[in-house]
């Protein structure tokens, strides 16, 4: 966790970082790039997530199937993810076998194939993985709430899409957005593990060579004005349980509010780490609305959080209202909680302990070294690597009159967007 | 097939650097230590599950494990998450079919607060009447949302026609009737009867010395006795299916429909394990969810999700084929899916495809025992199938042993296409 980071950039923008870790022989490589949902515009909503997607299509070099075989041959595992502001690729490798990862990324930032009919068969895949989510009542409240919570900006939509964008979506829009965004100079790579820091980097500048840098385009996203007003929507599907979902706009993640928040979110409703592998959770069981809500009777489980955002995104507090409740006493029981937070300060006892959730989180993420390339890359998305390293000094800096504050500006019941899935009893199984 | 490089393989637990002991009272001990981050892991088991629970009473044993937490004699509910969640550290119970499981992680110095919380809940937890009915709310909330589950529901309904007749047909959690008649002096009963040192298995991976861990576990649950606890209860025999089962869930307003197909599998123990398991990483696992995968997501384009487990257990086990699909292409689907069985148990694996599946099962071994919990789970399944503590030493030439003709054989001994439990649930098909 204390090794150094060095820090590199190519001539045609890329920029580098490596951290050498030799307790297990095992490189974990990333690529993120600074496109995500928020840089689609209506009409072709989903397109990131798409193009994420075509990359696993194949280049002239690595043809799909050779690829995937390559690197499960190995016994590697490789993924990526799409979020709102960007989009990653990785692999986790033996460290003797890191090269064909490293090969493979160079290759696929500007020569990937995209042929029409991949297009196709990709399209039913991916109205599939939606078709899955919606399965999912959870999925169906916070789109809803994402668009009720946004009216201009891209954070309006749900990262995989629209339906109907995705039925056009055409092969050009692909291709497009693949080379407009995928650019050295949008891109950031992470290694971290069993390798030497000179040897790495002689081989990615010899790979990264032939990659000319070219023109990122403007992001699209829009300013978005406060709400004016409290919104509400309600979502009615199949089921018997009634969830409800209440969401203020968030602080972006280059905000010192954000580190507020996390510690509000801590003392309100638990403790949420910034593992994306194997970090383990702190259950929420002592938050102040797991007490008013779930040992009071009137929920059977309560979550809240936010992302680390460019923009101001959300933080919501979702709850499973327990049968025979309404959401308006859950409703009223938040507020109570909130109005507590903005008429009391807090002791620092409180803050002490959230902030030592915070480095137990760190500890147990840091077991793992794809979780520590992960972490490098991750911050330069929306901030820069020391949003990180300073994370829990950041969070110790917090008083409870910032706690105070934060929670009068933020939490505002009167700029609030609330949600219901209604469950329909008469669409029950047979 | 690569050379396998004997540095590359000292990053595995061995008989060298885990220290396994057996405590007088039954309680087997298994202890590694890694230094790389100041964290630990707890993790193991004990001999009861819902086994133990009449059919009358399904779902007891889950909701005795998690009642543990609900209160000891030393502390009430909020004290014990106090003192847990106040320290950043977590633990949990779940109850399996034969085990009960615990887990847990804290940072190294509050080891032994999690392993004093541990006895506690294990020895003396008193079931208050209050948390045990808000807890029976939060289960009967549990069981209404799995009841609008696709997945949930395909995989009962599977385990229900594989296993009719036989304890392994029960869903572990119950159903909302059993739940509701569920009292508090069942809890007590169950735990006084069920739970004690004898079968427990505890492990401890993390940023302590290998000594020092043994005897905090000493120390904490060495004076545990229960000459009530029950011995385990032998199982009856599965009947065989004479021919495929085709059972469908109707959930209406859902977008997808999930698929639960496949039969039975061999257990932990068999000698066809690591065959079986090779063969399924061909099925429906290596690289994009292997044959399967490519066959239904990749040539059809018909899933986001397809593929293949090998779910071995203590007396018996299941091979499993997994899909999510649009409800206009379920029978698509399964027709795919059960020709790539034929194919399967009609022609060998390609030798190409099984150095392919060698060399992943080998390469993702240190990867997959990199973290605390990675070890800790290995060092469970080491004592729980009795595998022996140089097992992953050993791993690599065992796996690059098996041949084509032992992954066919397998492969035929267990599936035969035209006996299979198909489980969907989604839309009205």
């Amino acid at each position: 966790m204390d090794n150094p980071i060095s820090e590199h950039q190519l001539v045609n923008g890329l920029q580098i970082k490596l951290k050498e870790i030799h307790t297990a022989p095992i490189v974990s490589h990333w690529l993120w790039y600074r496109v995500g949902s928020r840089d689609e515009l209506p009409g072709k909503t989903g397109v990131s997530h798409w193009v994420e997607h075509m990359q696993f299509k194949g280049t002239e070099q690595f043809p799909a199937t050779v690829l995937d075989k390559a690197i499960s041959r190995e016994g590697g595992f490789w993924n990526a993810f799409t979020n709102l502001d960007w989009t990653t690729f990785y692999e986790t490798l033996p460290a003797d076998k890191i090269d064909l990862a490293l090969r493979l990324e160079a290759d696929r930032m500007c020569n990937s194939t995209f042929k029409p009919e991949e297009v196709d068969a990709e399209r039913t895949v991916i109205i599939s993985e939606r078709e899955g989510s919606e399965n999912e009542p959870l999925f169906r409240l916070s789109e809803a709430i994402q668009n009720a919570a946004f009216d201009r900006h891209p954070y309006h939509y749900e990262v995989i899409g629209e339906l109907e964008d995705l039925k056009k979506m055409t092969r050009d829009d692909l291709y497009g957005h693949y080379r407009k965004h995928y650019l050295p100079n949008n891109a950031v790579l992470t290694m971290a593990g069993d390798l030497e820091t000179d040897v790495m980097l002689k081989r990615l500048e010899e790979l990264y060579a032939q990659v000319k840098a070219g023109v990122v385009p403007p992001h699209p996203a829009q300013h978005e004005a406060p709400l004016k007003s409290e919104r509400h929507v309600e979502v009615k599907g199949p089921g018997e349980t009634l969830y409800l979902q209440v969401a203020y706009r968030a602080p972006a993640a280059n905000s010192t509010d954000f580190f507020v928040m996390t510690v509000l979110d801590s003392i309100l409703t638990g403790p949420t780490g910034l593992n994306m592998f194997g970090g383990g959770g702190i259950s929420n069981k002592t938050s102040r609305l797991y007490r008013a809500l779930v040992e009071k009777g009137l929920a059977t489980s309560l979550s809240g959080g936010m992302q680390a955002t460019i923009d101001p995104f959300l933080y919501d507090i979702n709850v499973t209202v327990q049968p025979q409740r309404t959401p308006e006493e859950i409703l009223d029981t938040i507020e109570d909680e909130i109005k507590r937070l903005q008429d009391t300060l807090l002791s620092s006892e409180e803050i002490a302990r959230a902030i030592k959730q915070a480095r137990a989180l760190f500890a147990y993420g840091s077991e793992n070294i794809t979780n520590q390339a992960f972490w490098m890359g991750y911050a330069e998305m929306f901030a820069k690597y020391e949003w990180f390293s300073n994370y829990v000094s950041n969070l110790e800096q917090v008083t409870p009159q910032d706690i105070q504050t934060t929670a009068r500006v933020y939490l505002n019941p009167a700029r609030r967007v609330t949600g219901i899935y209604v469950p329909e009893p008469g669409k029950e199984a047979a | 097939m690569t050379a396998i490089d004997q540095t590359h393989w000292k990053s595995l637990p061995g008989p060298d650097d885990t220290r396994r002991v057996e405590l007088p009272n039954g309680i087997v001990v298994l202890a590694r230590s890694n230094f790389n981050s100041p964290s630990v892991v707890l993790s193991g088991y004990l001999n009861s599950g819902s086994l133990f629970e009449p059919d009358s009473q399904m779902g007891l044993s889950a909701f005795t494990a998690q009642a543990l937490t609900r209160g000891t004699q030393k502390h009430d509910f909020q004290q014990l998450f106090d003192l847990l969640e106040t320290a950043g550290a977590s633990m949990g119970f779940s109850s399996g079919t034969h085990t009960t499981s615990f887990g847990g992680r804290a940072l190294a110095e509050d080891l032994p607060l999690l392993l004093d919380l541990l006895s506690e809940c294990l020895r003396t937890p008193t079931f208050p009447s209050d948390q045990v009915e808000r807890l029976r709310a939060q289960i009967l909330a549990y069981l209404g949302i799995r009841a609008q589950d696709t997945e949930e529901n395909a995989a009962m309904e599977f385990d229900k026609a594989l296993f009719a007749g036989h304890p392994y047909a029960r869903p572990e959690e119950g159903y909302p009737e059993t739940i509701t008649a569920i009292q508090r002096d069942d809890l007590v009963a169950f735990h006084q009867k069920s739970y004690g040192p004898a079968g427990m298995v505890v492990v401890v991976v993390g940023a302590v010395d290998v000594e020092q861990a043994t005897a905090l576990v000493q120390q904490a649950l060495g004076d545990w006795k229960n000459p009530a606890q029950a011995n385990q209860i032998a199982l009856p025999p599965v009947t065989p299916l004479k021919k495929t089962k085709r059972i469908h869930v109707p959930i209406a307003g859902k977008s997808q429909t999930d698929i639960d197909l496949g039969t039975l599998g061999p257990k932990r123990k068999s000698e066809d394990y690591l065959a079986a398991s090779l063969g399924n990483n061909i099925l429906g696992q290596f690289g994009m969810m292997g044959r399967i995968g490519d066959v239904v997501r990749e040539q059809a384009g018909l899933a986001y999700h397809a593929s293949t487990s090998l779910n071995a257990g203590i007396d018996l086990g299941t091979w499993e084929v997994n899909a999510g699909v649009n409800p206009a292409n379920v029978e698509r689907a399964i027709k795919l899916i059960v020709e790539e069985l034929k194919r399967f148990v009609n022609e060998p694996v390609t030798q190409e495809e099984l150095q392919d599946s060698q060399a992943n099962f080998i390469g993702r071994l240190p990867i997959g025992l990199e973290s605390n919990s990675g070890v800790a789970n290995a060092l469970v399944n080491l004592e729980r199938f009795q595998l022996g503590l140089d097992y992953y030493r050993r791993f690599p030439e065992q796996v690059q042993q098996i041949t084509t003709a032992q992954v066919l054989e397998t492969a035929q001994r267990y599936i035969d296409p035209k006996r299979l439990v198909i489980a969907s649930s989604g839309p009205e098909a």
